[in-house]
């Protein structure tokens, strides 16, 4: 991505001759040309898990199988706890206030939310990584302890190499790597500066995903389902995103963040003859801002973009759920407040009346239709885009508290869903997860302490005081009152009570319903996805009650570089 | 620093409720007596409080300031007026009473699935001293923030409460039992729920408002009455408006007023009678406190605006579930209709704006709590021995269980509010107060004392008096040294406060007071015959002044 922003560069130094540029005349210009000056030390968190995920790739070339899985979770988790102490470096070097820089030749943005959210985002990799790697729920095979992903997962569903496979025991070790390029892919997702880099930044992580989403060792078919429905949405996406990129270049000339900010402005004029007919174009510059901005509402889950998120949530092995669920918000989020404070905050009185009916539809609708749900993972599909709604209200507030506010909230819901969704790979019964609803039944009175576990999550949540979920909810919707988005509260208050009702019927339905005779049981996992849910729980619990350090650290990651 | 006793004395009941939830599986007994311990720990700390307090000292005393969530602007704000620390007894005094009367409520049924993890009477037990604790902060906090957190979370354990244990014998089956008693559960939680979901949105709007016009947002209500006061805090009429319904709905669900209530009788209905005490008795009146406290205090101009409703609300309250009650066949839900009409006199009584309405109207939080307790817990003793709610599976049982019959009625009695027993004081004075300001109010209200003693009186002749009809009735048992314990106190309590309640209205009387001047309004002249009632009482408002009666 350093390199696009260098050749256009490069072909702007050579276009002072008239032969097309080339190797040729790039080495005649020879004194103009300069190499692109990379930080390498602010870059190091990407750096580090990108090459960790490069070693992965190569372990699974090379490594004999059997001692591929651990040294996947060896490199997965040295690489991503690599990357987070770079970012603690950076952070405690003054890289988030004091020294933010736009890095890379202006292609990426290090700066206060960009490092609070690399942070998060690591530790939500971190986290993911001990659900991928728990390899104590599937009954073991012959060849050993499986996990939940598919045994080969080219073989056909249910046919003979999948039976072979699953008989000799394999697994799929590829997916540790595939999770850092993803990661990888993330912590460029928001620190994106132009929007070139952004939309490739989508494409390193997005893709990783289709695939993990495809590779569920049960249910296969649905599994396949949920990639192929992510896939194709994801491509429209995209393309609706590049498409707005192409026309927001038409108009400003430049995808980089801060000048088509000032071309919007005024305090720019384009003077690139090619795009003479082109340039100030009202007309680019709106369709092509909501193109960009429907791309990003798409990742986050937002109605009326919502569409893939039940089907994908459901299908996919749910490790790959609770990690996309957390982490693709985070990311997204982060993209979606650049785009919107750095690049179109000239556009505000455009995008502030249609953000606030999409945020109105996400809350109401995602809590609305929560409630016909009877699938655990659609239920927490539906009630992930009520919480986007939410968070777009923060996002509307267009203010520091806001931007904080924002952060805040992803830190907390992150950490929810992964211990919610990790829950929810221990109830099992003989064909794999017990996802139905009516299985959860009596589930206090068998296991209290993981019906417990799960009730705080779900508190959460509903944002019931002393969670995590609370603490965010309020910072949110204060930010946006103070922002002159009353109204926005007061339906964000609405869809709260009707998003506590299905939280509630959960709670109702795992301590106050009978326990079906062939109800599921409950497997005991290992210390990875114990540790998962203790943190997920210590998590909520902390930022419920104390949540003034945290909310200093988003306070003071509340600046976008420009 | 001094000794923060009003956080120790709400932290009490939470250290208890862990430790009580931490006792083994198998060690039911003992998880028991350690709850009652820590009961009696926290009503001897509340008595603390109750000496330490001088009604003639500043407003808020035994205050306590930390910061917390200075984002927000918030503090941790502890603090009582007369009316927080006359609360905080009752809560403190109840409590071991209701574990008491509780006591077999959360034993092992036969059948039941055991497991090492699985200990519902530690987790009973527990959550009574986490709502206990709730309760306590929520009335000791000068903090609107604070007091929303812990307003908001003790719907949790209360939901816990009423959902997971009911009274072993129902009516309808165990299996239609369970789905009520989960119905009834939901319901309570998802009213109050919503209202403080409302009143959430009026906090955030009181934050910026207090943000725009002071420079820094605040929840604390010493500052924000200051201020208020002073000029400082300003907002515009619709403003006020908005923020002073969003505290007010979320109150009237919680304590409840008519057309918000309907979740009260299902509630009460399906808990066991400690816990219906526990939601009527105590956690009930979190709402009409907070209405005193800060709908009174933050938004005088608003509560001035809204008052001819909030009292026509209150009368068809007082009416409404009088009439109820008296249509009743289920002895609970009786004794929740009544309350609601109770609850009305409450709100009236504070909204009357007048020092005796006020005062009446803490009494009566206070008296209502004892007489309910009383009332509810002998019939919890009734209910568990016949196995049914209903009234008409009753009669004659003062035949053979006479100290039963005996304190069912006293505590039936209290609640018709018979004049030598506590309630007659404060209903009194609630009527008194209405009627200086309100004189057509006065009078309706006055109706429901008459329904009150129709209630009380067939209910008690349907079920104590008359032949033993049933044979379940001929074996029943009278009170057990256990069961006496429980009642027998409340019992001296209603007779004790009802000849001499000045200690208690010396202690309100002065955060009346404030009250009304927060609300800038003074007493009507006497112009009635009233005024000799004040001189038969012995009124004085300034605090000087008792509500004891000849």
């Amino acid at each position: 991505m350093t390199g696009v922003t260098g050749m256009t560069q490069v072909a702007s130094a050579g276009g002072t001759s008239d032969a097309v540029p080339s190797l040729w005349t790039i080495a005649a210009a020879g004194d103009k040309l300069q190499a692109p000056s990379i930080e390498y030390g602010k870059l190091s968190p990407v750096l580090i898990v990108l090459g960790a995920a490069a070693v992965g790739v190569l372990i699974d070339a090379f490594a004999p199988r059997k001692a591929r899985y651990s040294a996947q979770l060896f490199v997965a988790l040295a690489g991503l706890a690599a990357a987070f102490a770079a970012v603690i470096g950076l952070a405690a070097s003054g890289a988030g206030t004091t020294k933010a820089q736009i890095a890379g030749m202006g292609a990426l943005a290090v700066d206060g939310p960009t490092l609070f959210l690399q942070g998060t985002l690591l530790l939500v990799g971190i986290v993911g990584v001990f659900t991928f790697a728990e390899r104590r729920l599937e009954p073991a095979g012959r060849g050993g302890r499986v996990d939940s992903f598919a045994a080969q997962p080219a073989a056909v569903p249910g046919g003979e190499g999948e039976q072979q496979a699953v008989k000799a025991g394999w697994t799929t070790t590829e997916v540790f790597p595939l999770l850092l390029f993803a990661v990888g892919g993330m912590l460029l997702f928001p620190a994106a500066n132009d929007l070139l880099t952004l939309f490739i930044a989508l494409e390193v992580f997005s893709l990783p995903l289709y695939l993990l989403c495809a590779l569920a060792r049960r249910r296969r078919l649905l599994s396949q389902e949920a990639a192929v429905k992510y896939f194709l949405l994801g491509a429209f996406s995209s393309a609706f995103l590049l498409f707005g990129t192409a026309l927001l270049y038409g108009y400003a000339g430049t995808v980089n963040y801060s000048a088509i900010a000032r071309v919007i402005s005024g305090a720019d004029a384009v003077s690139d003859p090619v795009l003479a007919d082109t340039t100030g174009n009202d007309a680019l510059l709106l369709i092509g801002g909501a193109l960009v901005v429907m791309g990003l509402l798409f990742k986050v889950g937002a109605v009326p973009f919502h569409m893939w998120t039940p089907d994908v949530y459901q299908g996919a092995p749910t490790p790959v759920t609770g990690f996309m669920a957390a982490a693709t918000k985070v990311a997204a989020f982060g993209a979606l407040l650049r785009l919107l404070y750095v690049v179109l905050p000239g556009l505000r009185w455009d995008w502030r009346p249609v953000m606030w009916g999409v945020a109105i539809l996400t809350m109401l609708g995602g809590a609305i239709v929560a409630i016909t749900q009877t699938d655990i993972k659609r239920l927490l599909a539906y009630s992930s885009i009520a919480h986007a709604g939410f968070l777009l209200a923060g996002v509307i507030a267009t203010s520091e508290d806001g931007i904080s506010s924002v952060l805040f909230y992803l830190a907390a819901y992150s950490f929810v869903t992964l211990g919610a969704f990790a829950v929810v790979t221990l109830v099992r019964d003989a064909g794999g997860e017990a996802t139905h609803l009516s299985k959860w039944a009596g589930l206090g009175r068998r296991s209290p302490l993981l019906a417990a576990v799960f009730a705080v999550f779900l508190l959460a949540f509903a944002g019931i005081p002393l969670t995590s979920g609370f603490a965010g909810k309020f910072a949110v919707f204060k930010a946006a009152a103070e922002g002159g988005a009353g109204a926005l509260v007061v339906v964000g208050v609405i869809a709260s009570a009707i998003a506590a009702f299905f939280y509630l019927r959960v709670i109702v339905l795992m301590f106050f319903s009978e326990p079906q005779a062939d109800g599921p049981s409950v497997a005991v996992p290992s210390v990875m996805t114990t540790s998962a849910i203790a943190l997920g729980v210590v998590v909520t619990v902390v930022l419920g009650v104390a949540p003034q350090y945290f909310l200093d650290l988003a306070g003071q990651a509340g600046v976008f570089v420009r | 620093m001094s000794f923060p006793l009003l956080t120790v004395t709400a932290a009490l009941p939470a250290v208890g409720a862990v430790a009580t939830a931490a006792v083994p599986a198998a060690k039911r007994t003992a998880a028991k007596w350690l709850a009652l311990v820590f009961s009696l720990a926290t009503l001897v700390l509340a008595a603390v409080v109750l000496a330490r307090f001088d009604p003639d000292g500043a407003r808020y005393q035994l205050t306590e300031s930390h910061a917390w969530i200075s984002d927000f602007g918030v503090r941790y704000e502890l603090g009582v007026d007369g009316i927080g620390a006359a609360l905080m007894a009752l809560t403190a005094l109840l409590i071991p009473f209701v574990i008491g009367a509780g006591w077999h409520d959360a034993d092992q049924v036969e059948g039941e699935p055991t497991h090492r993890r699985w200990r519902p009477t530690q987790g009973f037990f527990a959550l009574i001293l986490a709502v206990e604790a709730m309760v306590l902060v929520s009335f000791a906090a000068t903090d609107v923030f604070l007091f929303y957190i812990f307003f908001e979370a003790m719907l949790i354990p209360m939901y816990f409460l009423i959902g997971g244990f009911g009274d072993r014998a129902h009516a309808a089956g165990e299996e239609e039992g369970a789905k009520q008693r989960s119905y009834a559960a939901v319901k309570f939680l998802l009213y109050n729920l919503a209202g403080g979901l409302i009143m959430l949105a009026a906090v955030i709007g009181l934050f910026v408002v207090s943000s725009d016009s002071l420079g820094e947002g605040t929840f604390s209500l010493p500052e924000l009455l200051r201020a208020r006061a002073n000029g400082d805090l300003t907002m515009s009429t619709s403003t006020e408006r908005l923020l002073f319904l969003g505290f007010f709905v979320a109150f009237a669900i919680k304590a409840p007023l008519w057309p918000l209530h309907t979740w009260l009788p299902n509630a009460m209905g399906e808990a066991t009678a400690p816990v219906a005490v526990l939601i009527t008795a105590v956690v009930d009146k979190v709402g009409t406190f907070a209405m005193l406290r800060f709908c009174l205090g933050l938004f005088p101009n608003a509560s001035s605006w809204a008052t001819p409703v909030v009292i026509g609300l209150a009368l068809v309250s007082v009416l409404y579930g009088a009439l109820l009650a008296v249509g009743q066949r289920d002895i609970k839900r009786l004794v929740a209709y009544a309350s609601i009409s109770h609850f009305g006199f409450i709100i009236l009584g504070v909204f009357a704006m007048t020092s005796q309405g006020q005062s009446g109207a803490t009494l009566y939080m206070v008296f209502h709590g004892i007489s309910t307790a009383a009332l509810m817990l002998v019939a919890g003793f009734l209910i568990s021995r016949r196995g049914s709610r209903l009234i008409a599976d009753y009669g004659g049982v003062q035949k053979v269980a006479p100290v039963l019959a005996g304190t069912f009625l006293v505590g039936g009695l209290a609640t018709l509010s018979l004049p030598g027993l506590a309630p007659f004081v404060s209903e009194f004075l609630v009527l008194v107060g209405t009627y200086s300001r309100y004189p057509v109010a006065g009078i309706i209200a006055t109706a429901g004392i008459i329904l009150a003693a129709l209630y009380v009186l067939v209910l008690y002749q349907r079920t104590m008096t008359g032949p033993v009809r049933k044979p379940e009735i001929e074996g029943m048992p009278d009170l057990k040294v256990r069961e006496l314990a429980v009642v027998a106190p409340l019992v001296a309590l209603l007779l004790f406060l009802g000849v001499f309640p000045k200690p208690l209205s010396e202690i309100v009387n002065p955060a009346v007071e404030h009250t009304l001047s927060d609300v800038q309004k003074k007493d009507p002249k006497p112009q009635h015959p009233v005024a000799d009632h004040n001189k038969w009482f012995d009124y004085k408002p300034a605090g000087h002044g008792g509500g004891d009666h000849e």
